[in-house]
């Protein structure tokens, strides 16, 4: 027994080591001093303070964070309501169908999403005039329909645990539909919902390869720029933003498993 | 109409003048192909406390849900205090419902909880208020109004759901399972709380259980249901001693079912020749059927006699020996096998302490009753 616990911790510590050493590494370098990535010449905050006088990356962020914030408002109206009609609704010819498509996204390789997306809006453009050439636009709308898919995964799993008896007890006590559905559906879904936005939000501030498709000249997000930055050699201050972004990636992560994790227990009860 | 009604003196579907204050007209319900209630009709009184008996699935919980609006009757009528409910929705209905599940609204505190409903009928705060307070403290939780309802107790948590039921004063409040999630004994507390909490209000209540003890407790009357339809109404009583057909006389208590054909079918008695029982029991009450139809005698466990003496003038004896003894504290049940292999089961009050006067294993015993304890069942 103990011997085994002893092989599960090895392999435990192993397995981290291999997943965040990198990142580590990381996150250590962007405090180094040398302006050569691999030679360690003592601790310094500078690149961090390059970073912040660099007019292209702070473009680019604030682009980036734009995208994330309206894509995942997005995401998060397309998926409830694509969670009401699968969850709610009495079954309904192509409802599997549906739910299929809904969580395709999840599966589907990027390269293809970002492909179709773009021979998509190029078409109406020629077709109907919008959108008017691509942008932050169209990164929004691309963003969304992955973010929707999460979303919707997200929610669905919060409306079936859902007693339907409580929405039942609003009407039995004079609350009309409408009423209900914002007294009591969605507060009791509010944490769902909390998650679901931050965990699109992270996606979309992450993603590069569908934005590299559906973006246009002066929508460059953040990944682009790291990327393309990276492709000249890789420099001391992408470490530093890496390094931040990283914490911010994963503060979203733990808010939102907190919460859901909140939310379950609660509803336990 | 306008006086309280209390439900433990007052007899009102006795008298041929009262009106029903809820009547259902031959309701009916269908999912798809599955009949879940089919052509029932009941009078609900004033001030009543009725109980829907049945097991899971009878459809009891169904007739509830169309009586507050959830679901619509395929066919028939629903009619509470002489409006006809059709086409009505949940929240225009002067009916409120205590949910199973109790179904407390979790983001929300005690006291909101319960001034929900008001708030939705738009009455002033400091009305609001002191109902809440009121109620609050009718069901003895006054301490608990800022509490969510994850920090109370199961037992707590019906008292706040019965609450928020009675708050709006519905003319009709229909409760799901009251006391289902209880254990026994707080149960039992409850249910006598309920009875004094209807009375001081003159709500009628329509309760739907599958506990029979509960029902037996509870109810002015029962309706005993099962695969949709009402198989008999009745005082706890009547539906005791004078059930109306087997599946009543199993499923409310325990029985003794003999078999067998009407021998005799006099003015005011009948003899059923059982087989299965080696005797031909004598039932002081006349029945109409005819000679030679199966029928079945029905007989309650508490009310056979049992000894290892002769038990003297009873019409209808047997013999027997001890097969099963088990020991409940104030009442012992026996197993008895009569010769002829049919088992039939004893409840004995256990009167003294001593181990003397009790019976063993294998002891030869006989068993009898009075002509009046059996009655005989159809069907």
């Amino acid at each position: 027994m103990k011997r085994k616990s002893r092989f599960l911790a090895i392999v435990g510590v192993v397995g981290f080591v291999f997943l965040y050493a990198p990142i580590l590494s990381l996150v250590i370098f962007s405090f180094n001093e040398s302006r050569l990535v691999t030679v360690w010449g003592g601790f310094s905050t500078k690149w961090y303070g390059e970073l912040f006088r660099d007019p292209q990356i702070l473009d680019a962020a604030w682009v980036s964070l734009r995208i994330a914030l309206a894509s995942a408002t997005l995401s998060i109206v397309i998926g409830t309501v694509a969670s009401f009609v699968l969850i709610r609704f009495q079954r309904f010819r192509s409802k599997t169908l549906l739910s299929m498509m809904i969580t395709a996204p999840l599966v589907m390789p990027e390269v293809i999403i970002g492909l179709s997306l773009l021979l998509m809006f190029v078409a109406m453009e020629s077709l109907i005039g919008w959108p008017g050439g691509r942008g932050i636009l169209t990164i929004i709308i691309a963003h969304s329909t992955f973010g929707a898919a999460y979303a919707a995964v997200i929610i669905q799993s919060r409306l079936v645990d859902m007693d339907l008896s409580i929405e039942e007890a609003a009407l039995d006590l004079g609350a009309r539909p409408v009423r209900v559905f914002f007294d009591v559906t969605l507060p009791v879904i509010a944490p769902a919902l909390l998650s679901g936005w931050l965990l699109a939000f992270t996606l979309s501030l992450d993603d590069l390869v569908v934005a590299s498709f559906v973006s246009g000249p002066g929508a460059s997000t953040l990944p682009m720029v790291i990327f393309s930055k990276v492709r000249l050699g890789v420099s001391p201050d992408v470490n530093a933003l890496a390094a931040i972004i990283i914490g911010v990636a994963s503060l979203g992560i733990i808010i939102a498993a907190l919460q859901l994790n909140r939310s379950s227990k609660v509803s336990q009860q | 109409m306008s006086e309280v009604i209390s439900s433990s003196d007052a007899r009102p579907w006795t008298d041929p003048n009262a009106v029903p204050f809820l009547q259902i007209k031959n309701v009916t319900k269908k999912f798809g192909a599955f009949t879940s209630v089919y052509d029932v009709s009941l009078d609900i009184y004033k001030g009543e406390i009725f109980c829907l008996l049945g097991g899971s699935g009878c459809g009891k919980s169904t007739l509830l849900r169309m009586l507050s609006g959830f679901e619509a009757p395929t066919s028939g009528q629903i009619i509470i205090d002489g409006q006809d409910q059709a086409g009505i929705p949940p929240y225009n209905r002067p009916t409120n419902m205590m949910f199973q599940t109790y179904a407390l609204f979790p983001h929300m505190t005690v006291e909101k909880n319960i001034a929900y409903g008001l708030k939705r009928d738009g009455l002033p705060k400091a009305e609001i208020a002191t109902r809440v307070t009121d109620i609050l403290s009718l069901v003895q939780m006054e301490g608990f109004a800022r509490r969510k309802p994850h920090q109370l107790s199961g037992g707590q948590r019906q008292r706040v759901a019965l609450a928020r039921s009675l708050v709006k004063k519905p003319k009709l409040l229909l409760l799901d399972e009251p006391l289902g999630a209880l254990d026994k004994k707080l149960r039992e507390e409850t249910q006598f709380e309920l009875i004094k909490i209807q009375e001081s209000l003159g709500v009628t209540f329509v309760v739907v259980t599958h506990d029979q003890e509960e029902a037996m407790t509870l109810s002015s009357r029962i309706g005993v249901m099962t695969a949709g339809e009402i198989v008999q109404v009745g005082t706890p009583r009547e539906i005791y001693e004078y059930p109306r057909n087997r599946f009543v006389a199993d499923f409310i208590g325990s029985v003794n079912i003999f078999e067998g054909r009407i021998a005799e079918d006099g003015e005011s008695h009948v003899i059923v020749a059982s087989p299965e029982a080696g005797l031909d029991i004598y039932v002081p009450h006349s029945i109409s059927g005819v000679i030679g139809q199966k029928v079945a005698v029905a007989v309650r466990p508490e009310k056979v006699m049992i000894s290892k003496d002769d038990l003297g003038g009873l019409r209808n004896k047997l013999t027997g020996t001890v097969d099963e003894i088990a020991y409940m504290g104030d009442a012992s049940v026996y197993q008895i096998r009569l010769d002829n292999g049919k088992r039939v089961r004893v409840t004995q009050t256990n009167l003294t302490r001593s181990e003397e006067s009790t019976l063993n294993y294998g002891d030869r015993v006989n068993l009898g009753w009075d002509g009046s304890a059996g009655v005989v069942v159809t069907s």
